[in-house]
């Protein structure tokens, strides 16, 4: 599927990994049947990840639930044919998920988790053997460098509370911009446009540069589907890569389905019943304030998108409330293009579906935003009030809170749901939008029964 | 006063009716008379055309000529028309647009990969193709974001007393682009009411991603709080990072000590000492109770030479520093305070993404008519808001010359003389010296690349 690198430097010191770079697909006779086994255990481990990851684990559990996972799913009865199933089956996940840019953007972020538990797991030479294959070509901090910045190194372990690094440990010097998760929590210490990265920093290194190699190969894979494979092999892989695509998506909710329309005039009492905090919080600051930041826009824009309001409610909506503080003409100006585009009317059509759980969660609002998720981001006592107001007392807002403490934000949105709907939500919250529809289903059957 | 009162007496607007000083004040405020000579006199077409080129309009080989007709500008007209996606094959199109459309703001967004006018020709095939390509890292500083630490204005007002906050973030930012992140080429501008916009323009600035821009923004970001949590500072570490570190003890204690502690009153009322006292991770309550007993005898110690903010703030720190309370968390809060107070609170969006739009320098404020004039880092304690030239201003002085016969650089014999001056000899010139030369070190890469492919 792609040029097969001329040559490979696996071997340093007679360490082998064997945790591959998918640098080219495997060369070997593949039997359907196979094919389409492979990939689904795959799935399974990149789904069970995806699964924790939205509901919030820890990275230290998350490490330790990703290598189970691929233990179980992963193995192979012929010890010598472990290796192959990898690499056949993220090749044949690479065609089901190259083929719009939601699905890439999953695949990406999945397998790039995959990879870096993976590589945490490898011994300290075994992750140097896979640093040249890289082809990165950063030499350890020499000590006399390491002597003069050794001080600032102490502060950032200090700063990061773990032990001070010694002269035995292992540095290296690298351009900041391969480092972006690092740079982002301060984790380095930075200077002139360098970072100095610990050996058990690497991995953040490494995943980085796996993420741009797969990212641009699932576009070139996109390329070679539409153009070629697609029609080659429509009477043999074809039909399995589009029963694999079809059957393991989850909903997208940017297209509303069961509740299609609401209306401005009932957009008040659907929201008291049937948004979660998180959209209720917004919701009710913007009826406030008339004003919400971008953040906070987007993520109730989009919702609402979501549950059905037609673009020109919304334009309206909105407008009604900024035109108080901003005035129309700014509204019209500055903002309507703003939900003009969460529309795909303006601008570039892309990642315009309702944000899940998992990208609210990891939003990080600041001074003046009310977007991100309330269980994570209010204090208690704001909570506990937030809970009160939406009809949540007694001993559940001791189980909501438990759930918070623990930081599994989207159980303690299930347990509030259960709480106000009277009602018990097996699949856990996920997604708003599926909040707010598996609310409308359970007022709609109580109308019912009502009636 | 507003553009309709001033409208009212502006037919002749070079002279102001009720001044009666000379026959050369010009009313204060701005209209689009005024901003129509301002366009046409004094606004430097040449500097931003060139800035914006980035060495590409020179006759080098590896020159992009297409690079700034790529460059999407937007225009805010009077009548609240907004343009978007505008661009310019020359600079002499620009200039043109701009005094026909008279646009009361221009933004200045990325660089696309295509003319922007003409994207939706390309819109049709899919890809992606109309995508942004390069566009300066770029940080806003607004004040209104400080609203909960300065109690003399609030929302759009600025004054002297709170201007030190933007002073500070001028001052952290600007040492950490250049120390931490190893930038040269940083303008910084002020907004023309209440904050400073800055522009990082180095070459592989230009090119980060924005994954990378957003890192950078978070490398800055120290309030993990938001609207609905009390805490908005919090050092949990043993130290602090070497960036902040560097902060706290360079600029933002001496600032919080030396002027803000003073001109806030921080600690004068009881409203203000229980927002700090809040701030006291303290679980049986006995510091805090210990402060505010002292507090709130009424100055018993009537030693009033001291002022009494800097009495409590001392008292506050002997407490939590004399190490008699071992309560966890104690230790970075005297730092947590001066962070709350003083430290830079950037608009996250605008850094993270490259298509987000920036007003462009030299643009006048609509409301305040002032110009958005470049501040010199080095110097950023002497700048004052309230002193830059005005749309007003700079008329009075092109007409106290009288007519002249036209010459080239009007702005020459105005307070703008002094801006565009430091403009061209602090950034703009340092800025083409090393696109020049990042040009030349691509084309002799390109060359001995061309060179290997021979050899087989
Ligand atoms: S868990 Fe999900 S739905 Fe619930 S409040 Fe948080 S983000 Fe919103
Ligand atoms: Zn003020």
């Amino acid at each position: 599927m792609e040029p097969v690198r001329s040559q490979r430097k696996l071997i340093v010191n007679d360490v082998v990994s064997t945790l591959p770079l998918y640098r080219s697909a495997p060369a070997l006779e593949v039997r359907l049947e196979e094919f389409e086994l492979f990939a689904l255990d795959r799935l399974r481990v990149l789904k069970g990840i995806s699964d924790a990851l939205s509901r919030g684990r820890k990275p230290e559990e998350m490490e330790k639930l990703a290598i189970d996972l691929w233990k179980t799913n992963m193995r192979h009865p012929q010890a010598s044919e472990v290796i192959n199933k990898d690499k056949i089956s993220h090749f044949v996940l690479r065609l089901v998920y190259c083929r719009t840019e939601d699905l890439r953007k999953w695949f990406l972020s999945m397998e790039t988790a995959l990879f870096r538990y993976r590589f945490k797991r490898e011994k300290q030479e075994a992750q140097r053997a896979l640093m040249a294959e890289f082809d990165l070509p950063y030499k350890a901090v020499s000590s006399p460098e390491f002597e003069s910045v050794k001080e600032k190194l102490v502060l950032v372990s200090r700063s990061l509370g773990q032990s001070s690094p010694t002269a035995d440990d292992i540095f290296f010097k690298v351009p900041f911009e391969e480092v972006p998760e690092l740079v982002a929590g301060r984790r380095v210490f930075i200077s002139k446009g360098h970072a100095y990265i610990a050996m058990s920093q690497v991995v953040s290194l490494v995943a980085t540069q796996f993420r741009s190699h797969l990212s641009k190969a699932l576009i070139l894979t996109n390329r070679k589907w539409t153009t070629t494979i697609a029609e080659q092999e429509k009477d043999r892989l074809t039909p399995i890569v589009e029963a694999l695509s079809s059957s393991y998506l989850g909903p997208d909710y940017s297209q509303p389905k069961e509740f299609a329309q609401i209306s401005l005039k009932d957009i008040d009492d659907v929201a008291k019943s049937s948004f979660p905090l998180c959209m209720r919080h917004l919701f009710e600051k913007l009826r406030e304030d008339h004003h919400l930041k971008h953040g906070g826009r987007m993520q109730l824009g989009l919702f609402l998108k979501g549950v059905g309001l037609k673009l020109d409610d919304a334009l309206a909506f909105w407008k009604a409330e900024f035109s108080r503080k901003v005035g129309a003409e700014r509204f019209d100006k500055e903002y309507s293009y703003g939900i003009r585009h969460n529309y795909g009317r303006e601008g570039k059509r892309t990642d315009y579906t309702p944000y899940s759980c998992q990208k609210i969660i990891s939003s990080t609002p600041g001074v003046g935003d009310h977007h991100g998720c309330p269980y994570r981001n209010f204090s208690e006592e704001n909570l506990r009030a937030a809970l009160n107001k939406m009809g949540v007392t007694g001993r559940a807002v001791g189980d909501v809170m438990d759930k918070v403490r623990n930081r599994h934000y989207q159980l303690a949105c299930t347990l509030t749901f259960e709480a106000v709907h009277g009602s018990s939500c097996d699949a856990g919250i996920n997604h708003p939008n599926q909040y707010f529809s598996d609310s409308q289903k359970i007022m709609q059957s109580k109308n019912q029964s009502a009636a | 006063m507003t553009g309709d009162e001033v409208s009212k007496g502006s037919d002749d607007m070079m002279i102001d009716e009720y001044e009666q000083k000379q026959g050369n004040v010009v009313p204060d405020g701005f209209n689009s008379h005024y901003l129509k000579v301002y366009y046409g006199k004094l606004f430097p077409y040449a500097d931003i055309f060139k800035w914006m080129s980035y060495g590409n309009d020179g006759k080098h080989p590896v020159c992009d000529q297409s690079y700034f007709s790529r460059r999407e500008f937007s225009f805010t007209l009077d009548n609240e028309v907004y343009l978007r996606f505008q661009s310019f094959n020359s600079m002499s199109e620009l200039e043109n647009s701009v005094k026909e459309k008279c646009p009361v703001k221009i933004d200045i967004g990325p660089v696309y990969s295509v003319d922007p006018s003409k994207r939706h020709a390309y819109a049709q095939s899919g890809d992606n193709v109309f995508t942004p390509v390069e566009r300066e890292l770029i940080f806003d500083i607004d004040m209104s974001d400080y609203d909960d630490v300065r109690y003399c204005c609030s929302g759009a007002d600025v004054c002297l007393e709170c201007w030190p906050l933007m002073t500070i973030a001028v001052k952290v930012i600007d040492t950490s682009l250049r120390d931490d992140f190893g930038f040269s080429h940083i303008l910084w501008v002020y907004s023309g009411r209440r904050g400073v916009h800055c522009w990082v323009c180095d070459g592989k600035a230009r090119r980060l991603t924005n994954e990378q821009r957003a890192a950078i923004a978070d490398y800055f970001r120290v309030y993990k709080g938001n609207e609905n949590s009390h805490k908005k500072v919090s050092f949990t570490g043993l130290a602090l990072h070497p960036f902040l570190a560097r902060s706290y003890t360079e600029v933002l204690m001496d600032f919080f000590e030396r002027k803000l502690l003073l001109s806030q009153e921080i600690f004068s009322t009881e409203e203000r000492y229980e927002k700090i006292l809040d701030m006291i991770p303290d679980p049986d309550q006995s510091i805090t109770s210990e402060l505010r007993g002292k507090w709130q005898e009424k100055r018993r110690t009537a030693n009033s030479k001291d002022d009494i903010n800097v009495v409590r703030w001392e008292q506050l720190k002997n407490m939590l520093q004399s190490g008699k309370h071992k309560v966890q968390g104690l230790r970075r809060c005297v730092e947590e305070i001066v962070f709350s107070f003083t430290y830079p609170r950037l608009d996250m969006e605008v850094s993270k993404h490259m298509n987000h739009l920036l007003k462009a320098p030299f643009c006048v404020h609509p409301k305040t008519g002032r110009v958005c004039v470049p501040i010199d880092p080095n110097r950023c304690e002497e700048f004052d808001p309230t002193a830059v030239p005005t749309l007003s201003n700079l008329l009075e002085q092109l007409n106290i010359g009288g007519l002249r016969a036209e010459v080239d650089n009007e702005w020459d014999r105005t307070s703008l003389g002094k801006s565009i001056r430091f403009f061209r000899s602090s950034f703009l010139q340092p800025l083409l010296k090393s696109c020049k030369e990042e040009m030349e070190s691509s084309y002799n890469a390109k060359l001995q690349q061309s060179k290997n492919s021979f050899s087989w």
